[in-house]
């Protein structure tokens, strides 16, 4: 049997007013965890043009420190930091209910697994300032 | 691509990952370059991170802290806009934003490479 190749049927969209997310607290969390993620983009093009001026010298590298140590871009990164916290705990708690780990034949408990990846997240995070500010 | 298939999974795993990376890695490299660089409470020498930076294992590493999480913001954003009321251009919004999140990687490479 052939089946034509339609643009994806049965696709039903209700039609809804642009506020449709401002109605419950629970829609505009949702909201806001999915615009964290454009603080994210923009943290990590920042980062890379950090990266390209590290390779340009010293002084395009100051230059890059200088402008990030003005006040709007002090702002952007405390709230960027913010919700990139945000994700990291929405994402962790999705991983509990997603993620299902079995030790032998019992499955550990999912609050366990999100216990479990908080502190894998601390760890690598302290092993990531370690790397970069201690060790030579 | 056979009939009935999409490259929808492809995306979404790559969104999966990226959450993961954006989720384990983001909040330290915010913080570091961010905050404590720029407002001098930790200071890091060029001469030390034109070291890292040089290393192909830092360069493998700055990749997927770089490249992968892009993908997870532009679906994201994807999503958002249709949720919005957009549906009519579901396809120019998915071209739009996988083009930025591949136009992205690209630039990655292009200033690793380099580095």
């Amino acid at each position: 049997m052939t089946v034509p190749q339609s643009a994806r049927p049965g696709l039903y969209y209700p039609k809804m007013p642009l506020g449709w997310w401002l109605r419950r607290p629970n829609y505009i969390r949702f909201m806001i965890r999915e615009v964290t993620s454009v603080f994210i983009a923009i943290f990590l093009v920042v980062l890379l043009i950090e990266v390209h001026m590290v390779a340009q010298g010293p002084e395009a590298y100051a230059a890059v420190v200088a402008k990030l140590r003005s006040p709007g871009w002090i702002v952007f990164n405390v709230v960027a930091l913010a919700f990139a916290l945000y994700h990291t705990v929405t994402w962790f708690k999705l991983t509990g209910v997603v993620q299902v780990v079995h030790l032998g034949e019992r499955r550990v408990p999912p609050g366990l697994v999100v216990a479990g990846a908080f502190v894998a997240w601390g760890v690598v995070s302290l092993f990531i300032l370690y790397w970069l500010l201690v060790r030579s | 691509m056979a009939p009935g298939k999409t490259i929808e999974p492809f995306w979404w795993s790559l969104f999966s990952v990226g959450g993961v990376v954006a989720a384990f890695l983001v909040p330290v490299h915010l913080f570091l370059h961010g905050l404590a660089i720029p407002l001098g409470w930790v200071s890091v020498t060029h001469a030390r991170l034109l070291a890292f930076v040089g290393q192909p294992l830092i360069k493998v590493y700055l990749f997927v802290l770089i490249a992968l999480p892009l993908y997870h913001c532009f679906h994201r954003l994807r999503f958002v806009l249709e949720d919005l009321g957009l549906h009519r251009f579901r396809a120019p919004i998915a071209v739009l934003c996988y083009g930025c999140a591949v136009a992205g990687t690209v630039a990655t490479l292009w200033v690793l490479i380099r580095v």
